[in-house]
């Protein structure tokens, strides 16, 4: 295709012409595109115990950050700097900001388990307390004063009692700053914060919505070409033959195979797509899954599971009270698709002693050292550059299209775009894995909780796995990671309340049917759907209030609070579930659940409110109602967005999700057969954020994820008295709760 | 291959393209990359633009359907010196997270806006019904929507 247009009347350039891309106030994020043809040519401090590596004071009076965490949407982009604002003493407008380079930014570990802030914004706020007490250390010599006589404000240290500062440059006097992060620098007291704490817009946010952002998507390098990699039509199955002559017609395509991989490339993109659609080849037979309709036998029955006991406190009573209540119950949540609205897409330019990389993917250290080990490159000569995609809430296809775009662009020696389609990823993203649990309990009449056991069968991670073995290396036969990686998924397995037995057993899988990787709030929201939803099991059979259920079991103050403000919330009266509603052709019922995310980290409450329509089965989540304590908050509108986030895409998890799959292949592969939330089946949301300055600051990305499904659950039992324990809660699934079957 | 004549976002052009080349696939060819691309199955709306003041999805358009009508990308809908309305709203709400969805969001409420300038919460949502959002962005969405159209948001 060629175009003649008037260049002129267009808001955007068709290519990149690197360099910064302005977004927002002083916040820069650059594509790197003018520093990525050479992977050595840049030269930055990079080793993560240094200040230098996250943090430069430029000669205009500007600072520099340097964030070895990436932002996805989820608002680092403003947190960041706002934490190294406020602890440098700066204004924000004064920061630029630099993320997840390998060859720019510190290692500071995956993005992931929601450790942007608590970890990675934590390492730079350290930083910048050691850098501010090198300047005023620098300052004190240069005034004469002592530096508790000084303070760091506006970009300058200055006399506390008045007086002329010296900005943080001329103290600097062009050198690095040579200090080693401090774990003792003094940070400020939360009390005189000014930045943190207050709901600063997000940089990207303005971008994104004039259409100017620069997706991966959306990156052109100059001769790039454009790729599609065509997939086995069933999972491991090999390629015996391809017939290069079925696309004859269309011009200008090539055909690169490395023993099973197989792609097409072309100058266009559309012609790559056509060509992979009408590329005829020959596949061995595979039929390598099980029988979905029997998957929850089969991990039961797995064979070679070690069991291991994560939890054993106290004994029951013996003999057991006459009262009490004993109670055995199953809960299963299946394998769910990342489901990014975009499917993946990666850039790479490859040549025989070098690497550059740009992707979406949330582990760039990590992935640095997957990529150099296939393209049998050292680790220096493999540069990866982040550049935002479409959400990926854990891993999605990112790093597998990084590497087909690694494999192109070595074969064909040019800089190579790989675009999944569709298909491409609800069929190979890999997948949040299946969790079965058992449960059993007892509780008295005065709802204190007997004994509690819970036992999980789920697969184990590899040891030491610094990501998932990738589809494109293991079909070119090139060195590959072998293992299981899906995030902590047995954490929370006990539920936080007093009980005088606890015990919780995992059964560790070898195996799982579909390659498993971390799913936003890994394995918790399948475990606090079971622990949660078997509290109000229990609550039901002692008849007991569920608020004052938990409440009677729960010690931890701030989780206390929490769940007193969603019981307020929701004007909760007190009275046991099944409510009055039960019979009605449309039943209303409310429910409510909370975690204390791993034990350690963010607390969250969740009450809903849901509508069952008996005659479809339909489930209608008509409100949510949720109270949030993540100590201290950087910035409430972005804590606030995370949450609202949370809750609708783990409603569209636990009300439709399930990946489909035959003996060969996933064949829930577009949105009709894996269909997500729509605007129709949004709630009403109030959100309340318990502010704790003087407390550490935690995650905000995914422990409200954690508290859907039990609070949806627990609400149809109080609508309708069906205990649904299977996820997803289809219309058949309710349908079949009413007929007893479930 | 074919020439066709283009209207898009008030520039006019004309563009050589196999008559079956979606126009979601041209649009990004011309650098007008804020069209997305989703799933190319017309079940996303992540490549929504309007066309002579409907919403319609690109993906499963082509340059012929769209001779002489007049196109709008998010490109051409505003700047940054002179945002649309929505596009003003969406950045006072902070809406996008990841952002994927939302050129989609904001050409689909643009069209609804054209032909109902008060439209309800009601109304708002069964517009965007058939674009989808991962992020969870939805609530924002209808927000905005709402307060651009000068209404509570
Ligand atoms: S890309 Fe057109 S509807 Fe999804
Ligand atoms: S904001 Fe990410 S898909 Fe909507």
């Amino acid at each position: 295709m060629s175009a003649s247009l008037d260049q002129a009347r267009f808001s955007r350039r068709a290519i990149l012409k690197g360099g910064a891309l302005t977004v927002g106030f002083a916040l820069t994020v650059t594509p790197g595109t003018a520093l990525a043809q050479s992977v050595a040519g840049v030269a930055r401090r990079t080793d993560n115990t240094q200040v230098d590596a996250y943090l430069t004071v430029n000669a205009d009076g500007t600072v520099t950050v340097y964030c070895g965490k990436v932002d996805l949407g989820q608002g680092l982009r403003i947190a960041i700097p706002q934490i190294a604002a406020e602890e440098l003493g700066i204004g924000v407008d004064r920061i630029k900001y630099f993320e997840g380079d390998t060859a720019l930014t510190p290692n500071q570990g995956r993005t992931a388990g929601s450790t942007g802030i608590q970890r990675g914004g934590m390492q730079i706020r350290q930083a910048a307390a050691t850098a501010r007490k090198g300047l005023v250390d620098l300052a004190a010599q240069r005034l004469n004063l002592k530096p508790d006589e000084l303070t760091a404000a506006d970009g300058e240290v200055r006399p506390k009692a008045g007086g002329a500062g010296i900005a943080f440059a001329a103290l600097l006097e062009g050198r690095k700053f040579d200090l080693k992060l401090d774990p003792n620098a003094p940070l400020k007291d939360p009390r005189s914060y000014t930045i943190v704490g207050k709901p600063l817009p997000r940089p990207d946010v303005a971008a994104k919505c004039l259409g100017t952002a620069t997706y991966i998507h959306d990156l052109t390098l100059p001769d790039m070409l454009h790729a599609r990699v065509i997939r086995p039509p069933a999972i491991g199955a090999t390629l015996v033959s391809v017939d290069e002559d079925s696309i004859k017609d269309l011009a200008g395509v090539k055909v690169v195979r490395i023993k099973d991989f197989l792609a097409v490339v072309a100058d266009d993109e559309w012609t790559s797509v056509r060509a992979a659609r009408s590329l005829r080849a020959q596949w061995s037979e595979a039929s390598n899954l099980p029988d979905q309709s029997r998957l929850t036998q089969s991990l039961r029955e797995a064979s070679g599971a070690a069991a291991e006991t994560l939890v054993a406190k106290g004994a029951p009573p013996s003999p057991a009270p006459q009262d009490a209540k004993a109670l055995t119950a199953s809960y299963f949540w299946p394998m769910q698709s990342h489901a990014s609205l975009g499917p993946s897409c990666a850039v790479a330019d490859v040549s025989a002693d070098q690497a550059t990389i740009w992707t979406a993917s949330q582990g760039m250290h990590d992935n640095r050292v997957t990529y150099a080990r296939f393209l049998g490159l050292p680790l220096e000569k493999v540069r990866l550059i982040y550049l935002e995609g479409s959400g990926c809430y854990g891993m999605n296809g990112h790093e597998d299209a990084a590497a087909d775009a690694a494999i192109l662009s070595r074969a064909v020696g040019r800089p190579v775009r790989v675009q999944w389609s569709r298909a491409d990823e609800l069929g190979w993203d890999p997948k949040g894995p299946p969790q079965l649990l058992d449960l059993a309990g007892s509780v008295d009449a005065e709802g204190k909780i007997l004994d509690w056991r819970t036992e999980m069968w789920i697969p184990q991670t590899t040891k030491g796995l610094l990501n998932i073995p990738l589809l494109g290396p293991q079909a070119a036969g090139l060195d590959n990671i072998v293992g299981l990686n899906t995030g902590l998924i047995s954490q929370n397995g006990d539920p936080p309340y007093e009980a005088a037995h606890m015990q919780v057993v995992v059964h560790w899988l070898k195996e799982t049917p579909l390659r498993p990787a971390p799913l936003r709030s890994p394995g918790k929201p399948a475990n606090c759907f079971a622990v949660e939803s078997f509290m109000d099991e229990l609550a039901a059979a002692a008849r007991l209030d569920p608020v004052a259920f938990r409440l009677r079991g729960l010690k931890n103050t701030r989780g206390i609070e929490l769940v007193k403000r969603v019981a307020a919330m929701m004007k909760w009266e007190p009275r046991p579930s099944p409510g009055p509603n039960v019979g009605a052709a449309t039943a209303l019922g409310r429910g409510i659940s909370y975690i204390h995310y791993k034990h350690s980290e963010t607390l969250v409450a969740m009450g809903m409110e849901v509508a069952v329509e008996q005659a479809s089965g339909r489930i209608k989540v008509e409100r949510v109602s949720c109270a949030h304590d993540c100590g201290q908050i950087i910035n409430p509108d972005g804590v606030r967005s995370q949450v609202e986030g949370s809750i609708l895409q783990t409603i569209s998890r636990v009300l439709m999700e399930e990946v489909k799959f035959d003996r060969a292949r996933v064949t829930s592969v577009d949105w009709a057969g894996y269909p997500i939330l729509r605007f129709s089946d949004v709630p009403k949301i109030e959100i309340e954020l318990v502010d704790r300055p003087s407390e550490p600051p935690l995650g905000a990305g995914e422990a409200a994820c954690a508290a859907v499904g039990a609070a949806l659950a627990n609400a149809v039992f109080d609508a309708t008295g069906l205990r649904l324990r299977t996820v997803p809660f289809t219309p058949e699934r309710v349908k079949a709760a009413q007929s007893g079957k479930a | 291959m074919p020439r066709y004549r283009l209207r898009v976002n008030e520039g006019v052009l004309s563009v050589e393209a196999d008559a079956d080349k979606p126009l979601l696939y041209v649009l990004r060819g011309l650098g007008l990359t804020a069209t997305k691309f989703g799933c190319g199955l017309g079940q996303c709306g992540a490549c929504t633009i309007v066309v002579d003041g409907t919403a319609v999805q690109s993906c499963q358009m082509t340059v012929a359907d769209v001779q002489d009508k007049a196109v709008t990308t998010l490109e051409g809908l505003g700047t940054a010196a002179k945002p649309h309305p929505l596009q003003a709203a969406f950045i006072a709400h902070q809406v996008p997270q990841c952002g994927y969805c939302t050129s989609g969001m904001i050409m689909s409420a643009a069209a609804l806006l054209e032909k109902n300038g008060k439209p309800s919460e009601g109304e708002i949502r069964s517009a965007l019904e058939l674009n989808l959002c991962r992020c969870g962005s939805h609530t924002r969405v209808v927000s905005a929507v709402m307060a651009a159209s000068g209404q509570r948001g």
